[in-house]
């Protein structure tokens, strides 16, 4: 009884911060989208979302996200299984996240020498005959550096699926007859897919809302919703729209967290 | 539990020690209490030897903060918690700003220096007989551009951007009231129109210009043009200077249609704490060899006509940077069009941005 007592007491502070960080702020989110610029109360916000131009930022969006989240899978999982079937595993997690410890503004820069018209992917394209080509501010260029961001969430997560399989369902599939590849499609692979799962969430979500890399890497010839909000709190302050698009991408996210989580159980 | 008792321990104990470095080193800096002047205006806009200067003549400490944009610089002014005594913005938001109250009026009883400000940046549409604010530097918004790049071509015009041999050629600047401006200007209106018809045909005229344009950028948009990924851009004066530093082969024109003449002024804003060391920066900054130094740091123009005559002649009589009254009279500064019109600028900025996707 009194254990419990204390239990609940040192739930306090914890309560208390989550009221006051979580809740408060996603309350006035959904309060501040219900108002104009005047700060009168309107729906109008909403449906301007459905507007022409805002339908198609969000289909973008949505798009982008996929392709980055597909992107990140596809060179992300090879990755973790070989990381997973090496020796030094603690090296290459190390090789893997050591980037992450540098400013990601300063990565982002990076890359405007990297894929400059003067750049060194540049100057090896004019060597091999190929010629100069426009790298920056163009898709290509957005998925690729989103893609370089994000893809440790999508390794780490995978690579932790793989370590969790117990050897001895491997073994006992190989006995059974199975090759290499029935091995890898029958059982390794099933198994990782709430690593898959999680680290679309971890990749998907947050490229949706990406902004800065949309004006830095492509010139703003990419525009999400995350672009969108900022532009609305900080150049446009039309608080009220922000807030709108805020909304609606918390319940997608929402959405997205619910459907994955489902597959997993 | 004990050994997480001892962790917390060390943590509060490593805090607190941090906390005393810290006040201990900007005691031994001279940062305490009311010996301090904030400062809140934009990147790279001051000679920081200047605030040196400043520090060793008069003993006050200056902290200095930075913004990119009027309308963050606004927000953060506006939310409180903040006690810059100075702040710089530009022309229509310090309309805005005297409209919500938050600067306070100058006392030019400790004011010297005023009359080193040339006449033309005096008395605006924005702030009548400078009640509020003291210009602190100038210029327009313009096209930087390498002819070098486009075969010795020259651009006179903003028309000229819609030239077909300027396919992805072009940088804008990311501002709404910049580019609808410049779409509005090509078009023989006002830069400051309000009238629906008119910012439709802007609209328009501005998605026809997106098969020229390369990205829309930040302050990145300076690096860029001097690396030559771009061959045009349209930019502030200041930063064509800046490039054109950079890179001689860059020029900068004014366009014919007119463009936007815009000044960037030093305020008090009402969450001053220290208003005795921002009248002393004032008037530091309005002494002509101050603001002739500052001027040839920043690469803007300065207002300050007595400053001019202490500078290097071939900058000062560069009509590029140095325009003569016959065009600055031509050139329009941006009204404080009010929130719903900005809104219909925001949105037609958008458009234009998405019709590139």
């Amino acid at each position: 009884m009194k254990n419990n007592r204390f239990a609940r007491l040192a739930l306090i502070p914890y309560a208390l911060w989550i009221v006051i960080f979580v809740v408060a702020p996603l309350v006035l989110i959904a309060y501040n989208s219900f108002l104009d610029i005047e700060g009168h109360f309107t729906f109008a916000n909403y449906g301007k979302l459905l507007s022409p131009v805002y339908m198609k930022m969000m289909f973008n969006s949505f798009f982008y996200s996929l392709i980055v989240t597909a992107v990140s899978l596809l060179v992300g999982y090879p990755v973790a299984y070989f990381i997973s079937r090496t020796k030094h595993k603690g090296l290459w997690l190390i090789l893997l996240i050591l980037p992450s410890w540098i400013n990601l503004l300063l990565k982002t820069y990076a890359f405007l020498g990297i894929l400059g018209t003067a750049g060194p992917i540049n100057a090896f394209l004019e060597v091999i005959g190929v010629g100069g080509q426009q790298l920056l501010f163009n898709d290509f260029s957005f998925v690729l550096v989103s893609t370089y961001i994000f893809i440790p969430f999508m390794i780490l997560p995978v690579y932790n699926a793989i370590e969790k399989i117990n050897p001895s369902l491997i073994y006992a599939s190989r006995d059974l007859g199975a090759s290499n590849w029935k091995t890898f499609q029958r059982v390794i692979f099933p198994l990782t897919t709430d690593g898959i799962m999680s680290g679309f969430q971890l990749v998907f979500i947050p490229t949706l809302s990406l902004f800065m890399i949309t004006r830095l890497i492509a010139g703003n010839r990419v525009i999400t919703l995350g672009t969108a909000i900022e532009q609305h709190f900080l150049v446009t302050q039309d608080w009220g729209m922000g807030a709108a698009i805020a909304v609606v991408l918390i319940l997608v996210m929402a959405i997205v967290m619910f459907a994955t989580r489902k597959i997993i159980k | 539990m004990k050994s997480l008792v001892r962790a917390f321990i060390a943590i509060v104990t490593i805090s607190i020690a941090l906390l005393f470095g810290i006040s201990y080193l900007n005691a031994a800096e001279g940062y305490s209490g009311d010996n301090t002047l904030t400062i809140f205006n934009w990147g790279d806009y001051i000679d920081p030897e200047l605030i040196t200067q400043f520090e060793e003549e008069t003993g006050i400490k200056v902290i200095y903060q930075t913004f990119d944009s009027n309308e963050a610089m606004m927000t953060k002014i506006e939310q409180g918690g903040t006690t810059f005594d100075i702040a710089v913005p530009s022309d229509y938001t310090i309309a805005k700003m005297i409209d919500e109250d938050l600067i306070l009026p100058i006392d030019y009883s400790q004011i010297e220096g005023i009359e080193n400000i040339d006449e033309r940046f005096l008395d605006l549409s924005f702030d009548p007989d400078n009640k509020y604010s003291i210009p602190y530097f100038w210029g327009t918004v313009g096209i930087v551009y390498n002819p070098d790049l486009l075969d010795g071509k020259e651009l006179t015009s903003w028309n000229d951007l819609w030239d077909e041999s300027l396919r992805n050629q072009i940088f804008l600047a990311d501002g709404a009231r910049e580019v609808v401006g410049m779409a509005l200007n090509s078009l023989g209106f006002s830069l400051n129109s309000t009238d629906p018809a008119e910012l439709a045909a802007a609209s328009g005229k501005l998605q026809s210009l997106m098969p020229n344009v390369k990205a829309i950028l930040g302050d990145e948009i300076k690096m860029l043009l001097a690396n030559e990924e771009a061959a045009v851009g349209l930019v502030w004066s200041g930063d064509a200077a800046e490039i054109m530093y950079e890179n001689e082969a860059l020029t900068y024109v004014i366009p014919e249609e007119g463009t936007n003449l815009w000044s960037d002024n030093l305020v008090i804003p009402k969450t001053a704490k220290n208003i005795d060391a921002a009248y002393a920066f004032i008037n530091f900054m309005l002494r002509p060899d101050v603001a002739a130094q500052n001027a040839d740091y920043v690469g803007y123009s300065t207002p300050n006509a007595a400053a001019i005559e202490l500078m290097d002649p071939e900058v000062t009589e560069d009509e590029r940077f140095y325009p003569p009254a016959e065009i600055t009279d031509t050139l329009e500064y941006y009204d404080n069009i009010g929130k719903a019109n900005l809104a219909t600028y925001n949105d037609i900025f958008l458009e234009f941005k998405m019709s590139g996707q």
